[in-house]
This record gives structure tokens, C-alpha cells and sequence, in this order.
């Protein structure tokens, strides 16, 4: 008589990721039998409750869905209420917008390198606690963190749901002097941002191998931040607004979460890895070689080279900053005159852990009349749940459970996930063991 | 008890808990943005449980447990409960927390139109939405009782790290009952509805964001809720006098702090 022998990993609170989320493992005789990412955000409805609103509340609104990544959506917002309503935004707006998402990138990025992935790495439980040995690494990192959060301060006021972007461009446009003292802070971060990728480069990479369809946003001139332009790793390419022509979103019964996969049902990667891999010819040739001297080779289907992703591209948001902020001369419109049109359209952005899509329709007047947000979380969810069944049986099955549940858990962190984002609208099992 | 005997029960190193209810993680991110000053702070105190820092203790005892966050389903009153239980003290930070933010907008719909919410949004699945949903996303101090409340959407790491050294110190945190006019005055920032004709809040909302949207040459929203001596019906009166509907006025009131009793209209 063969005995079953059945192995239970209950992750009751993922740590060191954004937002409420729990994981549930259940072997049974060397086979993952059970494999849940299970999300208990509360709903909270943004779609329904900005029905009827004006196009700048929404705007001040839905940054609300996220602290950590609020100008994803406030950008994604006003792109598509201006091709809706048939505004064309300035060349100098269409720079600031650009600046302000790279603030955010350099603060997300980094903020995910040195506190929540790193310690994975290294053999820490926190950040907090990793500073005790590797404090000018940590400080670094804050360092990186504070010139992103800066940077989005310059033109919104706060980091945290800032107040600058507005339909038509920005309520304001920053003094040239302001803008220009930002030149040196970003040259020296370059100096700090190599240091992070060469730090990455020599953390222990677990193997493992991800077969997922791979998805990013594609810009026709460079890296892509904001673009209408989407790119698959099966060589697709076509605008964002036939999403739904490759994508479907639908309601998960295991988890109750809204997902994404393609039509026929394959999970679907979004975020760093992809965006990089994809788009390697985007960057310019010195940031290639830096890229290339880390001793992997992209395109990389190791999903925990995403921290390596990471820091190259925390690397080229710096510099495309510096850039900018070079060119930087002030304006006195830094808005194009507001009109209102009835229509519908679909804009996108890359958040830094993936594509986040809205699709907004308006009245005559500028209200709301239909809103659908989807979260780069909820659209990786499905790979993250696939991912952990290959990672794990890489791992070892047999390894005792605390190693197990440690190494789910660096899976699933690697995705960086923003489960308040993607629970804004969606999930819920609130079914704790 | 005065505000100084109250705070007597601290522990000499004092155990601090951050938890998340309903929100959008912005008000703990003030402090994990701030992380130099969270290092600090963590050589003062133990903190216990912040799970997205990394600490994981949900329902220890602790001296302290800050709030972020609204009550929107069954499972977080209990939740809320137990960490009440087992906290001597209850510190809510941000708009969700003290108000129940932006999502106490759903407070406004009546059970049909709620329904009608959650089948959009959740086709298939609704039941399982239905069955956990509240009416309503309110306030923490409507289930348990708080000891002190910081308001903000978001808060800041000043305003936060203020909070807690002052608690350390046995003092109360202080509270703001300027409204955002004042640091426009001190800042010497120009008047937006006086120069511009803008719609600004300023008059009616509590300080604490340093007038950050005058500053952008914008009007105030209302990030912090309501000022302690607002005149609401001066506010709406300049508001309609600059030409804006009902339906407008009555949007700017219920928008982050739709749930404040003056902006909700009691």
C-alpha cells in the first residue's frame, strides 16, 4: 500500500509586498497539487464611484488606486481622455509627463532592489534588517529612491498622488533655475546607478526557466514609458486599442481575482523582464554593453534576473531624465486650452511592473460615462501562479517547508506586485485557513 | 485623563504594529519612503508587524498600532477588533482611516445600486463579493475607539514621524486647526480664486500639505478633510457665485473626505 504524503504551505501575509495578499501550496506525493495567490483587498469601486465625474477629478481620483505607483494611472488617464476629447498636448508636456513617470520609476525600482528583493538574495528578512550589514547599499538605494520621489515632486507637489498633471498638460511649469539644479544630483546618481547594477549582476540567480508569452509596451523611437504601441514575444506587434483583440480579462473562481491570459488561455508576463527583453534594441549602445557586461544574456527567460532588469532600467530612466532636464526651458502655457468631445478611447503606460491600460468613455459635456482600469498586477497573476509550480519544482519538492515557503515567497516578490492596485476593482477570497 | 496620564502606559521601548485595511498603501508608504528615519525609528522601538516592510506578527500585543486604511468588509472589523484588542494605543494615519476616504463614496449608493456595482464589475464571481462587502467604507473610529488620528491623503513622513516622536515623548500629537488659507498667507502665495477665478477648497479644509496645490497654481481638493471652524455654506456661496452648478459643488465636497460630517453635510 503506497502512502500518500501530503505537504501544506499556508502563507497567511506575503511580507514585503504591496498590499494584502496570501499563498496557499498543498504537495501530495512530489506533486504541487494546489498552487493559490489569493488577494483580500476590499473592492473599492473606482470605476462605478467616477461615473458622471469631470475629466480633472478623475484624474486627481484615480491616483487614489495606488501610493506606490499613482502617475501610472493619472498619465494613462489623461492620455486617453485627450485622444477622446481631441486635445494635442505641447512638446514641453509631453516631455514633463515623460520626466515625471521616470521619477516614478527610479523611486519604484529602487525601492523594490534594495528593500523588498534584495533581502531575498542576501538571506534577510527585511530591509531593515539588512542595512545592519550592507548599510551603503541601503543608504544608496535611498538615495536613488528620494531623486525619484523628487523628481515627481518638482511638477506634482508630493510623490504620493501628486497634484501637477491636469487634462491638457500641467496646472504649472517649474522655474528653469528649479529644473536645471536637478542636472547634478542626476549625474552623480548615474555613478550610484551603475554601482546597483553591478551590485545585481553578483546576486545568487536561482535557475529556473519561464515559458510565458511575454507582453510590453513598444515606443517607435526609444525604451517605452508612455506608447499606444504593444509588443509580444511571438513577434506581434499592434496598438494598444486591439487589446482585447489578443487579451482577455476575465473573473478566476479559484481566487476570485480578474485575470489576463491570451484567447486561448496561456498566461500572459508583463513588467521589467519582458520590457526588457523586448525592447533591448531601444536602449542605447552604452547601456546595452552595461547590460551585456552583467554576464547574462537578454533575452533572459530566468524571471529572477527581473532585479537585474530592474537596475538597467533604473539606469536608463536616470539618464533619459538628465537628458531632459537639460533641454528643460519654462513656459508660460503649460497647458493646451480644454474642450470636451463625446467618444471613447483606449491609452496605456508602463507602470514599473507592468502595463497598465484604461479604457475611458465620454459624454459631450467631459463626463464619465463608462471606465474600465486594468492593474499590471491582476494581469500577471496568472503567470505568477504558473511560475511558482515551475520555480518550486525546480527548487525541490523535498526541501523542508520553511526553505519552500521562503523561496514561493521570492517567486512571487519578483513580480514586484501591487496587490492594492490590482484589488482597487477585482478579487477577493477572504477564505483564510 | 489628560492627554500626558494617557500616554503613562508606554513601555519603556515601546512595540509598534502597521497594519492595512482598505487603501491604496500611500500613508505607509511615508514611511517606508522615508527609510533612513524608519531605521531610526526601528533602533527606538521593535517593530513588530509591517508586512509590507517585511515584519510579520499580526495579532501581537504591542504599545502602538498605526491604521491605514477603511472598513469595507465583515472580515476586517473582526480583524480591526482583535488588533484593538491587543494594541494600548491606536494611531490612524490618512483620509481612508479617519474618514473612510475615497471609497466611502460607495456610502452615497442605496442596496440596488450597490448590486448593480458589483455585477459590473465582478460578472462572475459576485457572490463572493456580495457576501463580504459592507454597505458602506467608513472609518476606523466607527468600529473601535482611537486614540489619535493624523489626517492627510497621503499623510507625510514629517507629519508621521512627528506622530510617533511625540508619542514616544508621552505628548499627544498636536492637531492642525488652521485651514489651507494660512500657509498661503505665510508662503505669500497668490490667491487662485481672488487672481484666477479657480475653485479652491482652502477656506473650508484643514492645513497640513502646506497649500501644495495654490503653490502649482491650483485650487485645494480637500486632502485633508475639513477645518475645525469651516463655514460650509460661505464656501458654497463663493463656489455658486463663481458659476459653479450644485452638481459641482456637491462633487467637490464628496471626493477624497466624502465621508467628514461637514463635507457630507451634517
Amino acid at each position: 500500500m503506497s502512502v500518500t504524503k501530503t505537504t501544506k504551505i499556508e502563507v497567511p501575509i506575503l511580507a514585503r509586498v504591496e498590499g494584502e495578499g496570501a499563498l496557499d501550496i498543498e504537495i501530495e506525493n512530489n506533486e504541487i497539487k494546489k498552487c493559490e495567490l489569493r488577494i483580500y483587498e476590499p473592492p473599492r469601486y473606482f470605476e462605478k464611484f467616477l461615473e458622471g465625474r469631470e475629466p480633472n477629478e478623475i484624474i486627481d481620483a484615480v491616483a487614489r488606486i495606488c501610493g506606490i505607483c499613482p502617475l501610472a494611472y493619472q498619465t494613462a488617464a489623461a492620455q486617453a481622455m485627450e485622444q477622446v476629447f481631441g486635445i494635442e498636448i505641447s512638446p514641453w508636456a509631453k516631455d514633463m509627463r515623460l520626466l515625471m513617470m521616470l521619477g516614478q520609476w527610479i523611486h519604484s525600482q529602487y525601492l523594490h532592489v534594495h528593500l523588498l528583493a534584495a533581502p531575498d538574495f542576501l538571506g534577510y528578512r527585511s530591509g531593515i534588517e539588512m542595512a545592519k550589514d550592507y548599510p551603503n547599499e541601503v543608504l544608496r538605494g535611498v538615495r536613488l529612491q528620494h531623486l525619484g520621489n523628487d523628481i515627481m515632486k518638482l511638477l506634482g507637489g508630493r510623490s504620493v498622488h501628486p497634484n501637477g498633471v491636469k487634462l491638457g498638460g500641467f496646472w504649472s511649469s517649474p522655474k528653469e533655475s528649479t529644473v536645471k539644479a536637478f542636472i547634478p544630483r542626476l549625474e552623480a546618481a548615474l555613478k550610484d546607478a551603475k554601482e546597483v547594477i553591478e551590485f545585481v549582476a553578483k546576486l545568487p540567480f536561482p535557475d529556473t526557466t519561464i515559458p510565458f508569452k511575454q507582453v510590453s509596451l513598444r515606443h517607435p523611437t526609444e525604451y517605452p514609458v508612455i506608447a499606444s504601441g504593444v509588443i509580444t514575444s511571438d513577434g506581434e506587434e499592434f496598438d494598444i486599442a486591439d487589446w482585447e483583440h489578443h487579451f482577455k480579462e476575465f473573473h478566476a473562481p479559484q481566487s476570485t481575482a480578474l485575470h489576463s491570459t491570451t484567447l486561448d488561455d496561456k498566461p500572459i508576463l508583463l513588467g521589467p523582464l519582458p520590457r526588457l527583453n523586448l525592447n533591448f534594441d531601444r536602449l542605447p549602445k552604452h547601456i546595452q554593453d552595461m547590460a551585456n557586461a552583467t554576464g547574462i544574456t537578454f533575452p533572459s527567460n530566468n524571471m529572477f534576473h527581473s532585479v537585474v532588469a530592474r537596475a538597467i532600467e533604473g539606469y536608463w530612466a536616470i539618464e533619459r531624465a538628465l537628458e531632459i532636464c537639460q533641454a528643460y526651458t519654462y513656459t508660460d502655457t503649460p497647458s493646451a486650452p480644454e474642450q470636451y468631445a463625446a467618444g471613447s478611447a483606449w491609452a496605456a503606460v508602463e507602470a514599473p511592473r507592468g502595463i497598465q491600460i484604461d479604457k475611458f468613455d465620454f459624454d459631450a459635456q467631459g463626463k464619465a460615462t463608462h471606465i474600465r482600469i486594468s492593474a499590471p498586477t491582476s494581469q500577471n497573476l496568472p503567470c505568477m501562479e504558473a511560475d511558482l509550480r515551475i520555480a518550486l519544482k525546480n527548487f525541490g519538492l523535498d526541501r523542508p517547508n520553511h526553505e519552500l515557503q521562503l523561496h514561493a515567497e521570492m517567486v512571487v516578490r519578483n513580480y514586484d506586485p501591487c496587490i492594492s492596485c490590482s484589488a482597487h476593482f477585482l478579487t477577493l477570497n477572504v477564505v483564510r485557513n | 485623563m489628560s492627554a500626558h496620564d494617557k500616554l503613562l502606559g508606554l513601555s519603556a521601548r515601546p512595540k509598534i504594529a502597521v497594519h492595512k485595511f482598505s487603501s491604496c498603501d500611500g500613508c505607509q508608504l511615508a514611511l517606508i519612503n522615508d527609510a533612513v528615519s524608519l531605521i531610526e525609528l526601528s533602533s527606538l522601538v521593535d517593530v513588530v508587524h509591517f508586512a509590507e516592510a517585511g515584519p510579520l506578527d499580526e495579532f501581537a500585543e504591542v504599545d502602538l498600532a498605526i491604521i491605514e486604511g477603511s472598513v469595507n468588509t465583515k472580515h476586517d472589523i473582526h480583524r480591526l477588533e482583535k488588533i484593538r484588542a491587543q494594541a494600548k494605543y491606536l494611531l490612524c494615519i490618512g483620509a481612508c482611516a479617519l474618514t473612510g476616504g475615497i471609497q466611502g463614496l460607495r456610502n452615497f449608493t442605496n442596496p440596488q445600486q450597490l448590486l448593480h456595482w458589483q455585477h459590473d464589475i465582478y460578472p462572475q464571481e459576485t457572490q463572493i463579493v456580495i457576501d463580504e462587502d459592507l454597505a458602506t467604507a467608513k472609518a476606523i473610529h466607527e468600529y473601535v475607539n482611537v486614540d489619535f488620528e493624523i489626517p492627510g491623503c497621503p499623510v507625510t513622513s514629517a507629519q508621521i514621524m512627528h506622530a510617533i516622536r511625540s508619542i514616544l515623548f508621552g505628548v499627544e500629537p498636536e492637531k492642525n486647526v488652521d485651514p489651507v488659507c494660512t500657509s498661503c498667507k505665510h508662503a505669500g502665495v497668490t490667491c487662485v480664486m481672488v487672481a484666477k477665478n479657480e475653485p479652491c477648497l482652502g477656506p473650508v479644509v484643514a492645513n497640513g500639505c502646506e497649500a501644495l496645490c495654490p503653490k502649482l497654481g491650483r485650487g485645494c481638493y480637500g486632502c485633508y478633510g475639513s477645518s475645525k471652524y469651516a463655514n460650509m455654506d460661505a464656501m458654497k456661496n463663493k463656489l455658486r457665485e463663481m458659476g459653479l452648478t450644485e452638481q459641482q459643488i456637491m462633487h467637490k465636497f464628496h471626493h477624497i473626505n466624502s465621508q467628514d460630517a461637514k463635507f457630507k453635510g451634517e
